[in-house]
């Protein structure tokens, strides 16, 4: 998956759990948690969609390094 | 959905009893012997734990928090030790802690605010949100805590209840959830913006700065008299109908903070505590900010949500003695295993505790692999203000048990009679309602302009809590169900009905209905049940505009996290819609009687 399409598919993911985010002003470099009042809840079910979309494993250590858009784009297309 | 009572004995017997050690080296515990302590204990001697306001002025919680320790050998002892998201820190020693308070106390005074009137405090975990509740108290505001990931509607809806006079809050928060509910809240006169740390004053019109208001003001301030029933706290809970209730505790209450500080928390005097619950919930408030203070300790308020390797870090590095922690995030730290663990030094905790709904003895048992210690999971709610049943240190652990009440606290198993009345139930394990003997010094003192609620909370001499539990035979208590429709997420109580209204409010929208699905991670979670009117057909992009249509409103935490849609909702005659019946649909249990029920919509 290149950037592109990886950034395309983390703002679908947040689009179904965040619909009402506006995510064209989203930073990429601020945490998803704060940008779009994600609760710990959310966060989860963002993680496990990305998994099912792209079938990547994501070992719960590394939650922490897709907790903003750019660093979870950056995680999906390494 | 009841199973016969005997079915579930077996429930006490799926992971051994954790046998304590007696007579172990160590920190002697504050309650050895529970039988013993039970038996001595008189609500008076801990009172008398307590100082009161010189010269016999009565009892603040403030005082009982700040001043007295700022007034003797604690004052310069670390009170709070913020935790910065960024990781940076700010220390406030109790000495500091009293003129903070003292400063804002006086900042209300000059605004005109008198006693009685209502301070709301809405913001992350930030030092001034601690300063602006205590300091409130000292000045005999009621100091509300409001959750920040609430929505604008929570939010508006608990400020008109609580005709907040006066709002603290963040720049962020303000521009996104308040403002525009300033028309709507005619009794808001003050609103103070916390600006970050080195940035500049906040310029919002109508608003005022934090720190410009507070500087100019005298550290010194005394405390008026405060009679232990003077109102203090309004904390918001939710029930099946109608609006949030404020439960409203009195300046008294803090005799349960201390002693269940000590006793269901075992505070020791040099203590590092850390309560990972925000301030906007009754856990945050009671134990995150009062318990540990009156108690003298030290205490850890992280700002950073919940994230394992970060928090396992703040374990190590703040050499955390007494942790309590909620059973979502002991689930998440469970799902990333014990490796993650094994980097880190927690050689430091002494003591673990779990409150927000039961704890699952599979993370009971995980605490010891983990961190050598069991979690000591506790029962309490809003209206109860402090810990009521509690696994103490020195006493065994049955994992999946609450375990026994509190010394001072008469629990029992009651069932409703056909006239009215109750009755404790002495068999063992068998379910009945949770209901506590009335008359503890946090117990609430009503439900804000809802005296006909407050008074169905009561039978005779008994606080009825809303509860399904049991009692075993050795007086351990064990979590069943709740008897209503409220929705415990994430150790929130989530109101179905404030859910259902804001669905409601949608066009599309002709009925909701709004049950708690289980979940491995948050107990449960909100799923909503919606019914479209005629022109409006069910399709993914409308089920997500209902979604951001709900989070708008209410926020993450309230929000469903699930919508269904479906042609039509169970009713009963009278018009209600059937939760239970959509509960049992849902996870296929058995319906029960639908004798009532007004249509059947399979």
């Amino acid at each position: 998956m290149n950037e592109a399409e990886a950034k395309t598919l983390v703002l679908d993911v947040l689009s179904s759990i965040a619909p009402e985010a506006d995510l064209a002003g989203l930073r990429g470099k601020v945490a998803l948690r704060d940008e779009l009042d994600l609760d710990s809840m959310d966060f989860l079910n963002f993680i496990t969609f990305l998994h099912q979309r792209t079938g990547i494993n994501i070992p719960e250590a590394d939650y922490p390094k897709l907790s903003t858009l750019d660093s979870a784009v950056a995680y999906l297309h390494r | 959905m009841s199973e016969p009572a005997a079915g579930r004995a077996f429930l006490t017997n799926l992971y051994p009893r954790i046998v304590k050690p007696h007579g172990a080296a160590g920190v002697p515990p504050n309650l050895p012997d529970y039988q013993q302590a039970r038996s001595a204990f008189t609500w008076e001697a801990a009172r008398a734990l307590l100082d009161g306001l010189p010269g016999g002025r009565g009892l603040n919680i403030a005082h009982e928090a700040v001043d007295r320790h700022a007034l003797g050998s604690r004052a310069d002892r670390e009170a709070l030790r913020w935790i910065g998201r960024a990781g940076g820190q700010r220390i406030l020693t109790y000495r500091d802690l009293k003129a903070a308070t003292n400063r804002f106390a006086n900042a209300l005074r000059s605004l005109g605010v008198q006693e009685g009137d209502s301070v709301f405090v809405l913001a992350g975990r930030i030092p001034e949100l601690y300063i602006a509740v205590l300091g409130g108290l000292k000045a005999k505001c009621v100091v509300s805590p409001l959750f920040s990931a609430f929505g604008p509607e929570p939010l508006a809806t608990r400020l008109g209840i609580g005709e907040g006079r006066v709002l603290v809050t963040t720049e962020p928060l303000y521009r996104r959830k308040v403002a525009a509910l300033r028309p709507s809240l005619p009794k808001l006169e003050h609103v103070i913006l916390v600006a970050d740390e080195g940035d500049a004053p906040t310029e919002v019109p109508g608003t005022l700065d934090w720190r410009q208001l507070l500087e100019p003001q005298s550290p010194d301030f005394v405390i008026p008299p405060t009679a232990p029933e003077d109102r203090a706290l309004l904390h918001f809970t939710s029930g099946t109908t109608g609006r949030p209730k404020g439960a409203i505790h009195v300046h008294e209450a803090v005799v349960t903070h201390h002693i269940t500080g000590r006793y269901a928390l075992d505070l020791h005097d040099d203590d590092i505590f850390w309560c990972t619950a925000d301030p906007g919930w009754v856990t945050g408030t009671s134990y995150g900010i009062i318990a540990p203070l009156t108690n003298g300790v030290t205490s850890v308020v992280a700002e950073a949500e919940f994230d394992s390797a970060t928090w396992y870090g703040i374990l190590q590095r703040e050499r955390v003695t007494v942790w309590y922690t909620a059973p979502t995030a002991i689930r998440m730290m469970m799902k990333l295993g014990i490796d993650a663990v094994r980097g880190f030094d927690l050689s430091s905790l002494r003591f673990l505790a779990s409150v927000g709904e039961p704890l699952n003895p599979e993370a009971v048992v995980w605490g010891q692999q983990a961190f050598g210690r069991p979690f000591h999971d506790n029962w309490w709610q809003t209206e109860t203000g402090g810990i009521m049943i509690a696994n103490f240190v020195a006493m065994d652990v049955k994992p999946g048990s609450m375990g026994k009440p509190l010394p001072g606290i008469e629990a029992a198993i009651v069932q409703h009679n056909t006239d009215g009345s109750v009755t404790p139930i002495d068999q063992p394990m068998v379910e009945g309602e949770l209901a506590l003997k009335a008359g503890w010094p946090s117990m609430m003192r009503g439900y804000l302009n809802e005296e006909e609620r407050y008074r169905k909370c009561f039978i005779g001499p008994w606080y009825l809590t809303g509860d399904l539990a049991m009692c075993d035979s050795d007086g351990y208590y064990w979590f069943v169900g709740r008897a209503d429709d409220v929705i415990k997420s994430s150790g929130h109580l989530i109101g179905p009905f404030e859910v259902e209204s804001a669905l409601m409010e949608h066009p599309a929208v002709a009925e909701a209905g709004v049950i708690g699905k289980p979940d491995p991670m948050a107990g449960e979670i909100v799923k909503a049940f919606v019914a479209l009117n005629p022109g409006f057909s069910p399709s993914e992009a409308l089920r997500r505009e209902l979604l951001g249509h709900a989070r708008k409103r209410l926020g993450a935490v309230v929000a469903p996290k699930e919508i269904d849609f479906s042609p039509g909702l169970p009713r009963t005659r009278s018009g209600k819609i059937m939760r239970r019946l959509l509960k049992a649909r849902e996870f296929g249990l058995p319906e029960g009687d639908l004798s009532t029920l007004e249509s059947d919509v399979r």
